[in-house]
């Protein structure tokens, strides 16, 4: 970008800005700042180039499940000293085959002995997520360890309380967050099944998708433009960054079996973030029944409207954006290629699809409120020149990489 | 005996049994119908306050025929403070009690609609919906 933003007469007559640019108006005071449902208007009523001349940042934001979360804790040293091989918090193990008093506390983690499916559908009353939202609520938590002695670390075991206040570092590290896109999830089979994607009615009865479709963040920079390593973020109520790329990163063009192309899928983020900073209406211990414990986690991601093809893509609508209609019954759980076809976001919130000429009745899973709330709350960030934005280390992997998932062989 | 207040789910097969027919008959009961559903799936909703000596037997009947059957309870609530307003609970309600208001998509609760089925209750992930005793 060649950040000649020629000023004429108070008009910028060029469509391209710089971060800094955009930083030292977001400094000044003077930046505008749009959630991305206020960018579709605005580009509605005046054009892209309008909107890219205008337009400073576009926030998005999108509050769902996501289970690949988790936070290291360091608990700080008793006396006599302990390794901690193991550690339980609320009797939820978390993994400590790390440095002494370092631990990582997984979102999905159940407690010892919870009856998990056994009575089916299991309920998951308490998982590792609900853990990090007590946490984060200053609540108190009950700690255990042991380990063998060492000459170094003597103690062997350890049983005592803890808040997040008395820890000493609790970073929230979310290795796979933020999908770009998602299957909408349906049963073809004749019982009722129970997912991470929530209860799905047998006889293709009803159908659950989980996007914030046109707030999303990785559906507005679907081609990895702006996001990258370092980008600073709205992340559980607090501000966090973007690590990596997330596990199971690959980004592609989707395409239905006539070979037109329906956007982008497959990117993910990996994301880090001082827990100590973050709340709890924005980190939500959740279950799923008959699945899993799990975190429902707030993020916001702040686009700089760099240039027009930036916009052109962050201005992208519900009803351009498509998901992949998928069984899970027989394809998802056995790996089977293929689906029933794609269906647009707008029809999605619509309340009804059509799926093999049945009339399904949709629901989402991704709470589309909170995600407008979130682009809000960043939005007011920005322009209250509190946040600024970054410019990435180094851009994440997008399509052209041709990422491929290898498939476990066993 | 004062009447017990049942709730009855039926699946869509279930929905076109006789079953009514066949507690009165076969069981001797007194039907009392409160409140009557059948959503556009085909699934039915009864509540009903039912008397008689064959009471159990009648029960086991309907457990038989795939008709779920719970006690009524007084009622749901939803708890405001952990509602996310997600909406994965609005096709899992059979009677739309629990809907989404478009195109702010906001999830609103109707009280008047709700039949007590308790559906929603496990399926919240955020243990938003209340059963009140
Ligand atoms: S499933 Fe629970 S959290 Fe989601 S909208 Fe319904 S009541 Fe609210
Ligand atoms: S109990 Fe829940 S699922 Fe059943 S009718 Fe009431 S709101 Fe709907």
């Amino acid at each position: 970008m060649s950040g000649m933003s020629a000023v004429n007469g108070g008009i910028s007559m060029s469509a391209e800005k710089t971060y800094a640019e955009i930083n030292e108006k977001i400094k000044n005071g003077k930046a505008v700042v749009m959630t991305a449902e206020e960018l579709i208007a605005f580009v509605e009523e005046k054009g892209f180039l309008r909107a890219t001349q205008e337009v400073d940042v576009v926030t998005t934001g999108t509050f769902s499940p996501m289970c690949s979360s988790g936070a290291f804790l360091s608990f700080g040293h008793s006396e006599p000293r302990i390794r901690m091989q193991r550690v339980w918090l609320n009797d939820i193990e978390a993994y400590a085959g790390l440095a002494a008093v370092d631990a990582y506390i997984g979102a999905t983690q159940v407690p010892e002995h919870d009856s998990l499916n056994s009575n089916f559908p299991g309920e998951f009353k308490y998982g590792g997520g609900h853990l990090i939202q007590e946490l984060v609520e200053r609540k108190r938590v009950r700690l255990k360890a042991f380990s063998y002695g060492t000459d170094c670390y003597p103690r062997q075991e350890i049983e005592t309380s803890i808040t997040l206040d008395e820890i000493n570092e609790a970073i929230l590290f979310n290795p796979r967050n933020a999908y770009q896109n998602y299957n909408c999830a349906v049963n073809l089979s004749p019982r009722t099944i129970y997912t991470y994607m929530g209860v799905l009615k047998p006889n293709l009865a009803n159908a659950h998708y989980c996007s914030a479709g046109q707030l999303s963040p990785l559906l507005k920079d679907p081609y990895f433009k702006t996001v990258g390593i370092g980008t600073r973020i709205f992340l559980g109520g607090g501000v966090g960054y973007v690590a990596w790329n997330g596990t199971q990163h690959f980004p592609s063009i989707q395409k239905d079996s006539t070979g037109r192309e329906l956007g982008p899928a497959g990117g993910t983020l990996a994301l880090i973030g001082d827990l100590k900073q973050m709340n709890s209406q924005w980190l939500r211990g959740a279950s799923f029944l008959g699945y899993g414990a799990t975190l429902a986690v707030g993020i916001g991601l702040p686009i700089p409207l760099l240039n027009e093809e930036v916009t052109k893509f962050a201005a992208v609508k519900d009803k351009d954006l498509y998901a992949p209609i998928v069984d899970y019954s027989d394809a998802y759980p056995n790996r089977k290629p293929g689906n029933l076809g794609f269906v647009s976001y707008a029809e999605l919130k619509s309340g009804q699809i059509t799926v093999n000429s049945k009339q399904v009745p949709t629901a989402p899973i991704s709470s589309y409120p909170g995600a407008r709330k979130i682009a809000g709350i960043l939005k007011q960030w920005i322009s209250d020149g509190t946040f600024s934005i970054t410019e990435p280390v180094k851009l994440l992997p997008n399509f052209n990489d041709q990422i491929t998932a290898n498939v476990l062989k066993g | 005996m004062a009447p017990e207040r049942i709730v009855l789910r039926f699946t869509p097969d279930t929905t076109e049994k006789p079953v009514i027919y066949r507690l009165v008959k076969d069981y001797d009961l007194v039907i009392n119908i409160l409140r009557a559903n059948i959503n556009p799936q085909k699934e039915g909703t009864l509540v009903l306050e039912l008397t008689g000596e064959k009471y159990q037997q009648g029960l086991e009947y309907l457990r038989q025929e795939g008709v779920s059957v719970q006690p009524l309870i007084e009622g749901i609530t939803r708890n405001e403070q952990l509602c996310t307003m997600c909406g994965s609970c609005t096709d899992i309600c059979p009677t739309k009690a629990l809907y989404i208001e478009r195109p702010s998509m906001e999830v609103f609760f109707n009280n008047d609609k709700c039949i007590v089925c308790q559906l929603c209750v496990k399926a919240c992930p955020m243990h938003a919906m209340e059963v009140r005793f």
